[in-house]
C-alpha cells in the first residue's frame, strides 16, 4: 500500500492542522505513518491513531522541548527515510515552514509550500497554492522528486470523527545528537495565548480607523467573546500601536480563517493579500466607498466606535455569555 | 569579512496579474519589477554589519535573467552593497535548483561568513530558498529574523507564532532570512547612484553554477484567477440594528460560529 507520512505538532493534543491532514491520509486509503518530535511527542500518538494513523514514529527527549532546526532535521530526515512515503504532509507553521524546505532537500526532492487545496487518492495528488500574493493560484505538479513535500495553510480541509476503537503502533526514535554549529539559546513564550493568526478560525483586525492604540481594547473585547484572535493592518503595525507579528498582508501573516471581521480597514490590495482566502469577511468602515467592500460578504458603513460595542453586546446574547 | 546577500527581483505589489491564454503563467508584459521587499531588510543588515565592523565586502547575488535583475542590483549597490553577481537564465527553476544556483555561484566565490536572505519572495510566496541554499552549503539557517547580533557565537532572534521568539547560538557562517521589524532600510543616495554605474556585475552561467534547467522538481502549471466574490450584502440600520441583524446573519445564513 502506497504510504503517506503526516508531521504533527501540538503539546498534549495534535493542532488541528495536523488532524486535517491525518484526515486526509485516512479518506486517501493510503496507509498513514504520523510522525511527532518534542519533550511530549508520545502524548501525541494515542489521538493519531484514532485519526486513522497505523503506526507513529515518535522522537520524544527533553532537550527537544523547543525547535532546534538542524536537529530536527536529523530526526525527520530519519523518519521519514525509514517510512518509506512517498508523499510528506506537514501543516504550514512557523516550524513546518522552516524545517521541511531542508528536509526535502536533504532528500533530493520537491516541495510544495504553503498549499490551500489538496485532493489525494491511494495512487494521485493533486496541490494547487496561491501565488503573487493570493493573486491567482496554481497547480504544483511534481516532475523529478522522489518524494513529495506538501505544506498545506490550516483551515482548508475538514477533520474526521475519532474511532475511539483504534490505536496506532508506536515506533521510538534516539534524540539526535546536538548540533555544533546551532544551539537554541532560549524560546521567549509570547504573550498571546490565543491561537496564532495563521491558524485561528475567527480574526478581529483593527486598521488605522481605531485611532489609537489605547481603542484596541474594544476589539479584544469582541475577540474573547467570540473566541477570536485580533489582527491588524499595516499602517496600526508601523505606527506601533500593536507588535509586528499582529500584521496581516502580503508583508505580515497570511490567513485564512473562518470569519474575519475587519474594523477601520481601507482595504489597500497589500492587506487584502493576506486575508482573501478567509471564508466569510465582514467589514466595518464609515466610508461607503472603502475597497474592503469589494471583498467583503457582508458590510457594515458606520462609526466602529458605536458598531463595535453593540456587536459585542450581540454576540454576548447570542452565545450565552 | 566576506558577506552574500541573495536578491530576488519580484512583480511590484501592485501589479495586476493577468493569466497567460494556455495559463501556463503569468503574462510578463507590463510587469513593473522591483526588488523582493524582504530582501530590502537582507541588504540593510549586511550593511548595518559592514559598517560596524568597519570592513568587508558585500556581494549581492540573484539568479534571473541578466536584462531586468541587473536593475535590482544596481538598487542595492546604489545602498552601498560593493559587487554584484548576476547568474543569468530566462528558464524557470524552482526553489531547489535556486538555491542549488546560488550555492554554486557563492561556492565559486570562495568562503563566506553571512548569507542575507529575504525571509520570502512575495511572487511564489516559497519561503523555502535560504533553507536549502543553507543545506547546500553545509550551513546552519535561521528564517524569519527579528534580531541578529554578529560574533562568536552569534546570536539570532527569529519570530514564531504569538509574539514567541526563538534565540539561536551559531558558530561559524550562516544564512540568515530576514523578516521586516529587523532594520529600516535606508534609501540609495545621489552619490550612491553615481557610484553603483560603476561597481562590478559578474555574470555566470547556470552552467557554472552547477545547475541543470531540465532537472525540475516541481512545476507550476494550470494558473488561474480566484473566483470572483459574490457581491457584498450590505447591512443598513443604525449601529444596534446593524449588530443584530449581522450577529443573525453570521449564525443563520453563513454560520461560522
Ligand atoms: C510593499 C508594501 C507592502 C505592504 N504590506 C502590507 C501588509 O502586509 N498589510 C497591510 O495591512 N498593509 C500593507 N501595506 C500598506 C497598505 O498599502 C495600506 O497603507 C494599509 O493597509 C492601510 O492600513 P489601514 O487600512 O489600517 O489604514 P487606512 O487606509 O488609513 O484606512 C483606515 C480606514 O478606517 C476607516 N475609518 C476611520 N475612522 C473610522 C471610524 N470611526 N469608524 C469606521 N471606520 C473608520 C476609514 O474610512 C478608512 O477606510 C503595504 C504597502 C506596501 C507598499
Ligand atoms: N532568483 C533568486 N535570486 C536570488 N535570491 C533569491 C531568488 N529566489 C529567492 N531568493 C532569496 O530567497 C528568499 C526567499 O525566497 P523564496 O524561498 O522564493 O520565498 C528571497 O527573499 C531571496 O533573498
Amino acid at each position: 500500500m502506497s504510504k503517506v507520512f503526516v508531521f504533527i505538532e501540538g503539546q498534549n493534543e495534535i493542532k488541528k492542522g495536523g488532524l486535517e491532514l491525518l484526515t486526509a491520509g485516512k479518506n486517501s486509503g493510503r496507509e498513514v505513518v504520523a510522525g511527532a518530535v518534542g519533550a511530549s511527542a508520545k502524548a501525541l500518538a494515542a489521538q493519531a491513531g484514532k485519526y486513522g494513523a497505523s503506526s507513529v514514529f515518535v522522537c520524544e527527549a527533553a532537550g527537544l522541548a523547543d525547535y532546534n532546526p538542524a536537529q530536527y532535521a536529523d530526526v525527520l530526515t530519519a523518519m521519514i527515510k525509514e517510512s518509506g512515503a512517498e508523499v510528506v504532509l506537514a501543516s504550514a507553521t512557523a516550524l513546518a515552514r522552516d524545517l521541511f524546505p531542508r528536509v526535502a532537500a536533504r532528500l533530493n526532492s520537491g516541495l510544495a509550500s504553503d498549499c490551500t487545496t489538496l485532493e489525494m487518492t491511494a495512487s494521485e495528488l493533486k496541490v494547487r497554492r496561491p501565488l503573487y500574493a493570493g493573486k491567482c493560484t496554481a497547480e504544483v505538479e511534481f516532475v523529478d522528486s522522489p518524494i513529495k513535500f506538501v505544506l498545506m495553510r490550516a483551515n482548508q480541509l475538514p477533520v474526521g470523527t475519532p474511532d475511539e476503537a483504534k490505536s496506532a503502533s508506536v515506533r521510538e526514535f534516539p534524540a539526535p545528537a546536538e548540533s555544533a554549529a546551532i544551539k537554541t539559546k532560549e524560546v521567549v513564550k509570547g504573550a498571546s495565548s490565543k491561537a496564532d493568526l495563521t491558524e485561528a478560525n475567527v480574526i478581529v483586525s483593527g486598521g488605522r480607523g481605531m485611532q489609537g492604540p489605547e481603542h484596541f481594547k474594544l476589539l479584544d473585547d469582541l475577540a474573547s467573546v467570540i473566541g477570536a484572535t485580533v489582527g491588524a493592518s499595516r499602517a496600526v503595525a508601523d505606527a506601533g500601536w500593536v507588535p509586528h507579528s499582529m500584521q496581516v498582508g502580503q508583508t505580515g501573516k497570511t490567513v485564512a480563517p473562518s470569519l474575519y471581521i475587519a474594523v477601520g480597514i481601507s482595504g489597500a490590495i497589500q492587506h487584502l493579500a493576506g486575508m482573501s482566502g478567509s471564508k466569510v469577511i465582514v467589514a466595518i468602515n464609515k466610508d461607503p466607498d472603502a475597497p474592503i467592500f469589494q471583498k467583503s460578504t457582508y458590510g457594515l458603513v458606520g462609526d466602529l466606535f458605536e458598531i463595535v460595542p453593540k456587536l459585542t453586546e450581540e454576540f454576548k446574547k447570542a452565545l450565552h455569555k | 569579512m566576506k558577506i552574500f546577500v541573495c536578491l530576488k527581483q519580484v512583480p511590484d505589489t501592485e501589479t495586476r496579474i493577468q493569466i497567460k491564454s494556455d495559463r501556463s503563467g503569468i503574462e510578463e508584459t507590463g510587469i513593473k519589477w522591483v526588488m523582493n521587499p524582504y530582501d530590502e531588510f537582507a541588504v540593510e543588515e549586511a550593511l548595518k554589519l559592514k559598517e560596524a565592523k568597519g570592513a568587508g565586502t558585500i556581494t549581492v547575488v540573484s539568479v534571473g535573467p541578466k536584462a531586468r535583475v541587473t536593475e535590482a542590483i544596481r538598487t542595492a549597490l546604489a545602498m552601498g552593497a560593493d559587487d554584484g553577481l548576476v547568474i543569468d537564465t530566462t528558464e524557470y527553476l524552482d526553489t531547489f535548483q535556486t538555491a542549488q544556483a546560488l550555492a554554486g555561484a557563492i561556492k565559486k566565490e570562495g568562503s563566506f561568513d553571512y548569507v542575507f536572505t529575504g525571509k520570502l519572495a512575495i511572487d511564489d510566496n516559497a519561503a523555502s530558498v535560504p533553507q536549502i541554499l543553507a543545506e547546500f552549503l553545509n550551513v546552519p539557517h535561521v528564517t524569519v529574523v527579528s534580531k541578529f547580533t554578529p560574533g562568536s557565537p552569534t546570536v539570532v532572534e527569529r519570530e514564531t507564532e504569538g509574539g514567541t521568539r526563538e534565540v539561536f547560538t551559531i558558530e561559524g557562517p550562516c544564512v540568515v532570512a530576514c523578516n521586516k521589524g529587523l532594520n529600516t532600510p535606508r534609501y540609495a543616495s545621489l552619490p550612491g547612484i553615481m557610484k553603483a554605474k560603476k561597481k562590478p556585475i559578474k555574470e555566470m552561467t547556470l552552467a557554472d553554477a552547477g545547475v541543470a534547467p531540465s532537472q525540475i522538481k516541481v512545476r507550476l502549471k494550470d494558473f488561474q484567477l480566484p473566483p470572483e466574490k459574490p457581491q457584498v450584502k450590505m447591512i443598513s440600520g443604525d449601529a444596534a440594528t446593524q449588530a443584530k441583524e449581522l450577529v443573525r446573519l453570521l449564525m443563520e445564513e453563513a454560520k461560522v460560529l
